[in-house]
């Protein structure tokens, strides 16, 4: 048992303060400010028609008032968006009555009047969270059931009722909200005793390319989606009126109306513009043609004259769809660099903040516990927890605190980060060579000077590995970081997991991996560099 | 120069290492502890630069350095006065061998210039080449060279005392026998308070001015290798005695 010496030297005082200087100073820059006067925050859901619903809105208030408008595209569905928006860090989106009515407020489903609905749902909204539904944009995208035109034909299926009467030798393929809604598989099953053989939960693009295939016999789908267009599917009457109405609409803070009145007045300006024939043409321009929202959009707006043909929206990205062909892959990617260059810095950012402020805690909670062993154990085994976390969970939870954008993303990132630096610092610390480390106790150095002068260098190269596992865990988990709407290269493997387009997803896997192979390598040469000389293998092996 | 009185240590877990020791070595004397593992002897060594701390006051007993209870003093102070050898040299393996040398000088704060002459001076005393060391890390160098350098370390700012746990203990026989001759040398030249701790009653017999055998925390026997050989006090102290000489 050797006693320590129960003094700090001045040296790690000052590295403390450091510390805490460091990592104070990098807090604003990461967190994002608050929306500022002059400016809204548009949100949409992770799906073609919010995407190009929520770009309308952004691109009218744009053209229609003199607010900047920031997009918040893609968050990862209905919980997550109205989380954000009761949060403060969206303004707006485009939402479903009915959707309001069965998924936010859970109340019964009454089905039927499409006014009824949205005065029940403006009434609860307002009264509860102070937020507004503005009038209807004129068209449904209620759930439906459809099966493919063979199908229907073998079994004359025309209504839910008969389709209820064989689908125990059925499989459906479904969406994940619509497997867990009140007013999806669970009250379909209720309203009209339904039992699949098998439900498997599926992405929408995949769903139609299933039935198609003949992998799936039953799929849920929307009134306006496109691909209605395309697929041979039959949609089958609601005939017990199940379904509540889905009436789309603007979905927006009480407080954001009364500072901007002008964004009701602009959005006003799309109450009952657009119909159910319309939206499927525009999201099959999406869906099929894989067009930009933003293009898309401001199609319609023009279409509607709400905004001046020639300029007043931004640019839109180009097509993807016109580099279709024998150019292949790598034009495609040469044709997406600009995208694909914003999201790898956006993705470094992230990534770096993350590192950077999960150096700034770990590296000296791991010196810490090295002088206070007895606590080190449970410290990093708690800590340890948070690896097993799931990434996007984690994510999800960071929303009601903190809201959907990069702080939120940022912290999620930086617990992951935490686990494998503590350790490896911890332990680094602790296993440095204790024979030069109980000499030099004995000669009489500090405890301070101990570590800082020994122990910390010795243990330098092992405290790297842990950043550079650390470094590669985040750049992985940085992709999932595109749900909460931090952007980065996980956007495009998002959007194109939606689409089921390989080359939009590999737009962003690619990348992000090349990013964490750079970073691992980068890493692994700082690695080599701090290891301390002297103990490398002995040149001169004396004699 | 040492003293310890009436000292008991007890390790947490209740383990005893030492059950009540008195020794004293005078200035100028060499003490060497020995015993097998678990006989107490490091612990003792260790008390005397507050490496080990004794049981609280009163039943602890007493350590004094150079007169003074060593309670009294600083702990780091009091180990930069005194010299340390271990087994292994303990060479910090990431400063080269000058650098090792200077490293009490250093921390006594002495300048920079009067650090590297008494680092040659001392290397050259454990018999090393400045020139061709000074330079090298510990890695570059053999064991014996290595356990040189630790000597030379510990010596390098003047300490009044040197202690030296199992100095020889991790040496090849041959190199073994050539650092013992280089230790006489040094003891004879320096005239300093060394407490050497050893299981090897050979090696204590051959380097030491007394000898202290340790077993189970207590000091069985005190004496010069000559009466401890013609007159052993206890069985154990004989069995030592027999097995030295079988060898």
């Amino acid at each position: 048992m050797r006693a320590r010496v129960p003094r700090r030297s001045p040296a790690l005082l000052r590295a403390a303060r450091l510390w805490a200087v460091l990592v104070l100073a990098g807090a604003p820059a990461v967190a994002e400010a608050a929306p500022e006067t002059g400016r809204v925050v548009v949100g949409s859901k992770n799906f073609e028609e919010s995407r190009l619903l929520a770009e309308m809105f952004a691109q009218v208030i744009e053209a229609r008032t003199g607010l900047a408008v920031e997009r918040r595209m893609n968050l990862a569905g209905t919980q997550v968006c109205f989380q954000a928006l009761r949060s403060g860090a969206i303004d707006l989106y485009p939402e479903y009555t009915g959707t309001g009515l069965a998924s936010i407020l859970g109340l019964p489903l009454e089905g039927g009047d499409a006014v009824a609905t949205l005065t029940r749902v403006r009434r609860e909204f307002l009264a509860r969270w102070d937020l507004a539904w503005l009038a209807p944009l004129g068209f449904e995208n209620a759930y439906e059931l459809a099966v493919p035109r063979r199908l229907a034909r073998r079994h004359a299926l025309s209504t839910i009722s008969d389709l209820a009467a064989v689908s125990g030798q059925l499989d459906a393929a479904l969406g994940y909200e619509f497997v867990e809604r009140d007013d999806g598989l669970p009250g379909l099953e209720r309203a009209y005793g339904l039992r699949f053989r098998r439900v498997q939960p599926m992405q929408q693009a995949l769903k139609y390319r299933a039935a198609a295939a003949g992998d799936a016999d039953v799929v849920d789908v929307y009134t306006t989606d496109g691909r209605l267009l395309t697929y041979d599917l039959v949609v089958l009457e609601d005939d017990r009126g199940f379904f509540p109405p889905y009436q789309a609409a603007p979905l927006v803070r009480g407080a954001t109306l009364a500072e901007h009145p002008e964004v009701a007045a602009a959005l006003a300006l799309l109450a009952g513009a657009l119909d159910e024939e319309t939206m499927r043409s525009l999201n099959l321009r999406l869906q099929d043609g894989r067009e930009e929202a933003a293009a898309v959009a401001r199609d319609a707006l023009r279409a509607l004259g709400l905004v001046e043909t020639g300029s007043g929206a931004p640019e839109g990205e180009p097509a993807a769809s016109r580099a279709d062909g024998a150019a292949g892959f790598p034009a495609y990617l040469w044709q997406r660099r600009g995208e694909i260059g914003r999201r790898t810095l956006e993705h470094l950012g992230l990534t770096a903040a993350a590192l950077a402020a999960g150096i700034a805690v770990a590296l000296p909670l791991g010196l810490l516990l090295e002088r206070r062993r007895r606590l080190a154990e449970p410290v990093i085994r708690a800590v340890g927890v948070t690896q097993t976390l799931p990434s996007l969970a984690l994510l999800a939870f960071m929303i009601p605190w903190l809201g959907i954008g990069v702080l939120p993303a940022v912290v999620a990132l930086w617990i992951y980060s935490l686990f494998p630096i503590l350790r490896n610092t911890y332990t680094g610390v602790r296993d440095a060579d204790p024979e030069a480390v109980g000499a030099a106790e004995a000669l009489g150095m500090t405890a301070g000077q101990v570590l800082t002068a020994i122990r910390l260098p010795l243990a330098a190269p092992v405290i790297l590995a842990g950043v550079r596992t650390a470094a590669v865990l985040t750049v992985g988990t940085a992709t999932l970081a595109a749900f909460i709407g931090a952007g980065g290269l996980g956007e495009p493997i998002v959007t194109g997991l939606q689409l089921a387009d390989t080359r939009r997803i590999l737009s962003g896997a690619l990348p992000a991996a090349l990013l964490a192979l750079a970073v691992d390598g980068l890493l692994a040469a700082v690695e080599r560099l701090v290891r301390p000389r002297g103990l490398g293998r002995a040149e001169e092996p004396g004699g | 120069m040492l003293s310890a009185r009436g000292v008991r240590k007890t390790y947490p877990g209740g383990v005893t290492a030492l059950a009540g020791i008195d020794l004293e070595v005078a200035a100028g004397e060499t003490v060497a502890l020995v015993g097998e593992s678990g006989s107490g002897k490091t612990t003792l060594l260790r008390l005397f630069n507050r490496t080990v701390e004794p049981d609280a006051d009163p039943a602890g007993g007493e350590v004094r350095v150079a007169g003074r209870p060593v309670a009294s003093m600083d702990p780091v102070a009091l180990r930069r006065r005194v010299g340390y050898v271990q087994q292994e040299g303990g060479l910090i393996p990431h400063w080269r061998v000058g650098r090792n040398v200077e490293l009490v000088p250093r921390l006594l704060g002495w300048p920079p210039a009067r650090r590297r002459v008494r680092a040659r001076e001392v290397l050259e005393l454990v018999g090393l080449d400045p020139d061709a060391v000074a330079r090298r890390y510990p890695r570059q160098l053999s064991g014996g060279q290595r356990q040189r350098v630790a000597f030379a370390r510990a010596l390098a700012a003047e300490p009044e005392v040197v202690l030296l746990d199992e100095p020889f203990g991790a040496l090849d026989a041959l190199t073994r026998l050539e650092l013992q001759r280089e230790f006489l040398h040094l003891k004879a030249v320096l005239g300093r308070t060394l407490l050497l701790v050893t299981h090897d009653l050979a090696e204590a017999f051959r380097l030491a001015d007394r000898v202290a055998v340790m077993r189970d925390g207590r000091i069985l026997q005190t004496g010069p290798p000559a009466h401890l050989a013609a007159h052993p006090a206890d069985p154990y102290v004989e069995a030592l005695l027999a097995l030295r000489e079988v060898r």
